[in-house]
């Protein structure tokens, strides 16, 4: 699990995670002996405590996008973001290194910036996932994806959705960002293109019209 | 016939302003939808296997549990037994199942076994490769070298080169394929080339090139490797035909995508070259060397720049062409110049500090011999010298820039290039509504470059009207067909078909309003979203008033331009850059403080996302030039940083300040708009190369200038020899 932020997410994430790292070696270890029947998720004890087992076989889950409830049927093993590409057709979040480097998949879970190609679909369920779709408000572009637009921040295009996800994720909690917060904010994503004048200049004007409360 | 010109300084009223890209609201929204975002009913997803061996013979394939899997819809053997693999990643099975997992797990359950050669995957150190691996050598005499060398006041001799890089683009290479009936294929591929692959694929596929439907809206990165339809292109569609039709979406794994979607060639040389002691450059003798995998790679023509005009008067470039089992070369953004320019600049950089001169005195002093670009060269000069503060800031080679400490040490170095970039053929249908909007169609594609932005500023400009008045249709070979993407030829040959079209379609406007308005057709102007009389601008009618005197019938035009047309464009541009760097000595690692350029490409049609290609060239270099390299490895042949995270590419905060300065005006609009795509990308490498050297008065060889390799020159330097030699 990856995160922009400095503090890693993970220590956060695994107290209310159905699958933390933990409770899935506990689980995986008895999942040998239970037999393997289609359906969802099912609790078996391990250690004396109830954990959670799903698959191998698809499972139904129900994730929160953009404030919306929605269903998709997956393997366990489908990451968040080809749940979000391939089950939902909300392609915004791009797949490009599917390993948590470039950044091109960040969408933000519970308000913070993440890589949804390093976290499964199962573990983002009760999570509010908010995409690159619902930034922009009844037709008005969000004001960093204005920044972007006034200042180039862009070429194809292709990693521009993920920038746009963790400048939005860095203003939100840095308003003004200082130079090491933008490196950590900003050092996820990569862009191949070189776009790196236009964003650095795109973050200056956002983060200055979001403190007058442009947003 | 009419002749055609661009409007004058005074009339641009768009032309050459700054103006953000037109389809920059759908790309930060998330709405732009790529060719890897296809969702198409009941699609089915394609994965390939591919060799893992870089020389080998497949021996068999047992395909038959992978199709027994269910949700497996058809499995497809591209290259069956008996066939010759020669790198690493190349294809060896189709599948396409009902989701991705399904299609990973039946290329898991099938079994090849090859028979393993021995591969080359390496060819810096060149007495290593086998003679079975090399190419006849290649000779080019000019003059008498040898004795040029012989009678010269200064020699120099040096090694300078450049490591195999990829395309890495960020969506990768692929397409959706169906076939809507038995005879009909839709596609939606990620392309350079929209008016081109879609024959290809219909050859290949044995239908009429009619039967073949292409779109493609948005495409993420091409930089030179999209041109072809390429075996996955048409794999796609053979399997989707296997699997009853329905849409297969293969798209590249990024492993595949860095191992076999393109590289660019590397090319390594040692060089020597001679002046006299005034600075006035003699001659020049290079044995230079390269792959681009198992095809080798096109000559180089060193040295850069010097062999165009009047050049050099004496010179021997040698050249030999190694064959490797690496995935093959595609161009790369001005394909051999980045490469020809490190070599070329880095040993004129070297022979300037020998003869202790100034570097950019040396080139002025040698300005001639850089015809036919001399005035410009000259000009640039001039200006990169300004912006850079050079005359304050630069300092003798290892002397130290100011700013320099004890351990990080600040350096200044400068390169020049040149490149084409005239305009390709290219036809497009200009249209104007009776409602008075206007369009275009052109089967063209924009790139990120902006190819929709600057066509909307020409019609709209040439029209009078604002830019919310013209819409842009591109990206379908059901469009009047334009050439593909490469070359810097997009905007040259796209601005002047619309231009014309654009032009011709007024004509006939007018001839429809000038009885209304009392005059002559030829009397009359677009202006303002008005069409008027020149003499008399208060006899005017509103744009959409004269559109509808159309009635029911559109004016419909096809603008044209033939490739080689100098008419409203022109090739041949030139360009200077400095980088400024610190080189901390201890841990070897080379900083980029700022970095300048200065940049012509004839008559600027939107300077916003002109700028953006200058920036973006220049930080594809820096990162060529300090972090990027396709290492491959010798013992297993394969390459050994297929991925992000060992791949690297520079981030925002890596790249320090930059600057870049268009030049415009007289003695430049009137060429007409030529392609800046490409220029820019040549000279990174050798002024980045040149700026470490001055840091630390040692040349660091090959680029990437990795930080082991800066602090094995600097441990060079201190044991006492030199890479300069005088």
């Amino acid at each position: 699990m990856s995160s922009h932020d400095e503090k890693p997410l993970k220590s956060e994430s695994e107290k209310d995670s159905a699958v933390s790292r933990r409770s899935f070696l506990k689980g995986s270890g008895i999942a040998l002996s239970v037999p393997l029947i289609a359906g969802n998720s099912r609790l078996v004890k391990a250690a004396g405590q109830d954990v959670k087992v799903h698959g191998p076989n698809k499972v139904s889950i129900t994730l929160d996008i953009n404030g919306k409830k929605q269903a998709a049927t997956i393997e366990p093993r489908v990451t968040l973001l080809d749940t979000l590409r391939n089950e939902l057709d909300t392609t915004g979040a791009k797949r490009v290194c599917d390993r948590g480097t470039c950044g091109a998949c960040t969408v933000m879970m519970d308000g913070k910036a993440v890589y949804s190609c390093s976290i499964l679909a199962i573990e983002a369920q009760g999570k509010k996932i908010t995409t690159v779709e619902s930034l922009a408000q009844n037709g008005k572009l969000h004001p960093v994806q204005q920044a972007f637009v006034d200042n180039d921040g862009q070429q194809c295009g292709f990693c521009t959705p993920g920038f746009v996800m963790a400048c939005t994720a860095l203003l939100n909690k840095h308003p003004n960002p200082s130079p090491e917060e933008l490196r950590s904010g900003l050092g996820g994503n990569l862009c191949r293109c070189g776009t790196y004048v236009g964003i650095r200049a795109a973050v200056a004007q956002a983060s200055a019209q979001m403190k007058k409360g442009g947003k | 016939m009419a002749e055609y010109k661009w409007p004058a300084a005074e009339k641009r009223r768009l032309i050459g302003k700054r103006i953000s890209r037109i389809d920059g609201p759908l790309k930060v929204s998330g709405k732009a939808k790529y060719s890897f975002d296809m969702n198409r009913p009941g699609m089915l997803f394609g994965r390939i296997l591919r060799s893992p061996y870089a020389n080998a013979k497949v021996v068999s394939i047992d395909i038959s549990q992978a199709e027994k899997m269910p949700g497996v819809k058809a499995v497809k053997i591209i290259q069956g037994a008996g066939s010759t693999i020669l790198w690493a990643g190349d294809e060896i099975v189709a599948v396409a199942a009902v989701d991705e997992p399904t299609a990973l797990d039946a290329m898991r359950a099938i079994k090849v076994e090859y028979e393993r050669l021995p591969h080359v995957v390496n060819d810096e150190k060149l007495a290593t490769v086998p003679d079975s691996a090399k190419k006849p050598a290649q000779e080019k005499i000019q003059g008498e070298p040898d004795k040029a060398l012989a009678e010269a006041d200064v020699t120099v001799e040096g090694y300078y080169g450049n490591a195999v890089i990829t395309h890495c683009c960020l969506e990768s290479h692929g397409q959706t394929v169906e076939w809507t009936d038995e005879n009909n294929v839709l596609i939606h591929p990620s392309t350079q080339g929209v008016s081109v692959i879609g024959n290809d694929l219909a050859k290949a596929l044995e239908i009429p090139a009619g039967n073949v439907d292409l779109k493609m809206d948005f495409i993420g990165g091409g930089f030179g490797s999209k041109f072809s339809i390429d075996r996955w292109g048409i794999e796609c569609a053979k399997i989707s035909k296997l699997a009853g039709g329905k849409p297969v979406k293969i798209h590249l794994e990024r492993d595949a995508e860095l191992q076999v979607a393109g590289s660019r060639p590397s090319m390594y040389a040692k060089v020597k070259v001679g002046a006299k002691k005034d600075g006035t450059l003699t001659a020049w003798e290079s044995e230079c060397w390269g792959t681009g995998g198992p095809g080798g790679l096109g000559t180089p023509q060193l040295p850069y720049m010097l062999n165009l005009g009047s050049g050099i008067p004496n010179y021997k470039a040698k050249f030999i062409n190694v064959a490797t089992n690496t995935g093959p070369q595609r161009a790369w953004r001005a394909p051999s110049h980045p490469q020809m320019a490190v070599i070329t600049l880095g040993a004129l950089d070297d022979l300037a500090a020998a003869l202790k001169m100034d570097p950019i005195q040396f080139l002025l002093k040698n300005a001639d011999m850089f015809a036919p670009r001399t005035a410009i060269y000259k000009e640039e000069l001039a200006k990169a010298m300004e912006m850079s503060d050079w005359k304050n800031t630069w300092r003798p080679r290892g002397e130290g820039a100011p700013g320099s400490t004890k351990y990080s040490k600040r350096g200044l170095g400068v390169s020049m290039h040149t490149w084409g970039g005239g305009g390709h053929a290219s036809n497009g249908d200009v249209i104007i509504n009776p409602d008075g909007s206007v369009e275009l169609k052109m089967g063209t594609q924009d790139l990120g470059v902006g190819t929709i932005t600057i066509l909307t500023i020409v019609i709209a400009e040439t029209m009078g009207l604002p830019m919310d008045a013209v819409k842009i249709h591109l990206g379908s070979n059901r469009y009047p067909s334009s050439g593909a993407s490469g070359g810097s030829t997009t905007v040259g040959g796209v601005s002047a078909a619309a231009r014309r079209g654009s032009v011709d379609a007024l004509t006939q406007l007018f001839a429809k309003i000038a009885p209304m308005l009392d005059a002559k057709p030829e009397e009359l102007e677009a202006v303002d979203g008005k069409v008027r009389v020149i003499t008399n601008p208060s006899k005017a009618v509103a744009w959409k008033e004269a559109c509808a005197k159309l009635g029911s019938q559109p004016i419909t035009v096809r603008g044209v331009n033939k490739a080689g047309d100098r008419e409203l464009t022109n090739s041949g541009v030139g360009g200077v850059q400095i980088a400024d760097v610190s080189v901390d000595i201890e841990t070897g690692i080379v900083k980029m403080n700022n970095f300048y350029a200065v940049q012509d490409c004839g008559l600027v049609l939107d300077l916003t996302t002109t700028e953006s290609q200058v920036f973006g060239a220049m930080i594809m270099g820096v990162t060529y030039s300090l972090y990027e390299e396709k290492i491959m490895d010798n013992a297993t042949g394969k390459m050994l940083n297929p991925n992000m995270e060992f791949y690297k590419l520079a981030g925002a905060l890596d790249i320090g300040n930059f600057k870049v300065h268009m030049m415009t005006g007289k003695g430049y609009d009137e060429r007409g708009p030529i392609g800046v795509g490409e220029p820019p990308t040549n000279s990174p490498g050798a002024a980045i190369s040149n700026a470490v050297a001055n840091a630390i008065g040692v040349r660091v060889s090959p680029i990437p200038l990795t930080p082991d390799k800066v602090l094995a020159a600097l441990a060079n330097r201190k044991g006492g020899s030199s890479n300069a030699k005088i």
